[in-house]
């Protein structure tokens, strides 16, 4: 890992911490973002984490960008010792895969696709080398998976799959990105998973949809009330397989105001992880179901 | 007092100075494209220079007045008109009760900004009143105005002197070409010195996909990369990074054909490399281009950037010592 330091024009600072991504990329550049919060510099205006890097907007009448470079590059050094260990939440989002939106969808746009004459999922299944539609659900949902950033639009979480880097699912972009996706699909691109907080544009491959809202700019659902966007970096995500008759049931709760995903604290150590990758999710598993 | 949207026009949205703070959700800084004509356009009807305006692009719409009120439009040239009777732009003049504001066709320029006296008074949400349509959030109902829309107007804080004008030389307006000064960096090391040369020499023209997230440009020669092996979680295009955030003014190349400059409803970040960021003082001009301008990217480093910076700002000073 190299860090990297670029401005973005007169207001922004970009810092690469790795060109590829990994848990332990995403950790320095949590604890970096961390530590900027905390040494609270004047000038600086958002605090971005992403994937594997991160972004300072800071204004240049408060702080001179040479002098902002120097504090972060200060900062790096204080990151690199810190403790890869974070309180975080776990929980359990219920997903409709093959659901009837997502595909009808994604038959609209079949020219835009590297496989026009299969669905993403059943592409998805077949070049990470999986078991059909059934495999890859498996799969998908077998593992938890790291919030890792959150962005692109209001609150859309990316999510990487906490397993061997060789088991990892791994799946190109659309050719060309669609102009729709339905709201609350679960799509994957390169090696991140993510939900589509709201409809519109976007290039990740589709493979089932959530009846859990994650974006409420009115904020009259009651876990989105004390804030509109759910997701935060460093929140561990359980994907749970449902059914029809399932999904219908907890779109009938969300509506009558009654859905409360099932949610735990729980610390979370990269270290702990890196040496027992099983061993780690099972306690994870543990924790949010209470056995 | 209030005001009943007859016609909304094209894409007209409440907007003000925007909504920091919440970049890091994917939560934009929205607000005016134009700021220094919203800025101009509050300072005429003696509004705080951050009140919310509307935003109206390329067409006006048609606004019905209840009482009266003291107006101004700047920005773009799109003569406004006082049932039927054309008014001059930066200028402020009056709209009585039960007269209608209305809008000749759009003559330069893509984006005008209408002040109120009082400002446009929608829900504060996140510390701001700007509209960012995507996330459905803020403005009137998160939405563009549609027709039948009731707007209501704050209350006046600061008399306003119909009549009170701007002069033409502290209208700022964009080129023909438009030049957009950029700082080269971020993933500039992913295309080679060629394509680096041939980015800045080319004359690009704006793609008709263009709005308040960003804007396209066609027409340069496509960039030739560095080859290299794609860093995992990357995705297999040459123009593909690990999701990584993105600046505002930012210009991202999608397999190296068409740039794309974010604004202000920015997506926060994403998986395509970016050559570099326009400065903060061009980012009002690329609001006010129409598809099809001829647009030149000019480099810059950081000292140009800071120095644009400041002029812009010593421009802003006159404003204000103009209005007052």
């Amino acid at each position: 890992m190299k860090t990297r330091y670029s401005f973005g024009g007169d207001e922004h600072i970009f810092v690469e911490v790795d060109e590829e991504m990994s848990l332990e990329a995403f950790f320095k550049s949590l604890s970096m973002t961390t530590a900027v919060k905390e040494s609270r510099i004047k000038g600086v205006t958002e605090i971005c984490p992403a994937n594997a890097s991160f972004q300072i907007k800071f204004d240049p009448d408060v702080i001179a960008p040479d002098d902002m470079l120097a504090e972060l590059k200060r900062l790096e050094g204080a990151a690199d010792k810190a403790e890869s260990s974070i309180k975080t939440r776990i929980v359990e989002i219920p997903v409709l895969y093959n659901d009837p939106w997502t595909h009808e969808t994604l038959m609209r746009f079949r020219e835009r696709h590297q496989d026009p004459k299969s669905t993403d999922i059943e592409y998805a299944a077949r070049i990470n080398n999986l078991d059909g539609v059934d495999g890859f659900v498996k799969a998908h949902s077998g593992a938890p998976w790291f919030v890792s950033m959150v962005g692109f639009v209001a609150g859309l979480p990316f999510l990487y799959q906490m397993v061997d880097r060789k088991r990892q699912i791994e799946v190109p972009k659309y050719l060309r990105p669609r102009t729709d996706t339905p709201k609350l699909t679960v799509g994957h691109g390169g090696c991140f998973g993510c939900i589509y907080s709201v409809r519109g544009a976007g290039g990740y491959q589709m493979f089932g949809i959530t009846p859990m809202p994650i974006y409420d700019p009115k904020q009259e659902i009651k876990y989105l009330k004390d804030f509109m966007v759910f997701f935060r970096p460093g929140d561990i995500v359980k994907w749970k397989p449902i059914d029809r008759a399932e999904y219908d049931s907890a779109v009938a709760d969300v509506e009558a105001g009654k859905f409360a995903p099932r949610m735990r604290d729980v610390t979370f150590s990269l270290d702990e992880f890196r040496r027992d990758i099983d061993g780690t999710n099972a306690k994870l598993m543990g924790v949010l179901y209470g056995n | 007092m209030a005001i009943k949207v007859i016609n909304p026009g094209l894409s007209t949205t409440v907007q003000d100075l925007g909504r920091p703070g919440y970049y890091h959700l994917g939560i934009p800084l929205s607000g005016g494209m134009d700021r220094f004509a919203l800025r101009a356009a509050n300072l005429l009807v003696g509004n705080d220079e951050g009140a919310a305006v509307l935003e109206a692009v390329f067409m006006g719409p048609e606004l019905q007045f209840a009482s009266d009120a003291i107006v101004a439009v700047t920005g773009a040239e799109l003569p406004p008109k006082v049932d039927g009777n054309v008014q001059p732009t930066w200028t402020a003049f009056k709209v009585k009760a039960g007269q209608t504001l209305g809008f000749d066709f759009l003559k330069s320029g893509a984006r005008a900004y209408i002040a109120v006296q009082g400002g446009i008074d929608v829900p504060v949400v996140l510390g701001s009143r700007s509209t960012y349509t995507l996330g459905a959030l803020g403005g009137h109902e998160g939405r563009k105005l549609a027709a039948g829309d009731a707007l209501k107007v704050g209350g006046v804080a600061k008399a306003a002197k119909e009549g009170r004008s701007i002069p033409a030389n502290l209208r700022r307006l964009p080129g023909n070409p438009a030049e957009l000064r950029v700082v080269p960096g971020l993933y500039w090391h992913r295309i080679t010195d060629a394509a680096g040369t041939g980015f800045f020499a080319d004359t690009w023209k704006v793609a008709p996909e263009a709005d308040r997230i960003g804007y396209r440009f066609k027409g340069g020669k496509p960039l030739e990369f560095v080859p290299r092996k794609q860093p995992f979680g990357a995705g297999s295009d040459p123009s593909n990074i690990v999701d990584a955030c993105y600046p505002y003014g930012s210009i991202q190349v999608p397999g190296g054909t068409e740039p794309i400059v974010l604004h202000r409803d920015a997506v926060s970040g994403g998986g395509y490399f970016m050559v570099g960021t326009v400065i903060s003082a061009d980012m009002d001009l690329i609001g006010q281009l129409q598809p099809h301008t001829p647009a030149k990217f000019v480099k810059v480093d950081m000292k140009g950037a800071l120095q644009a910076r400041h002029d812009r700002q010593a421009l802003l000073q006159k404003l204000r010592a103009a209005v007052n």
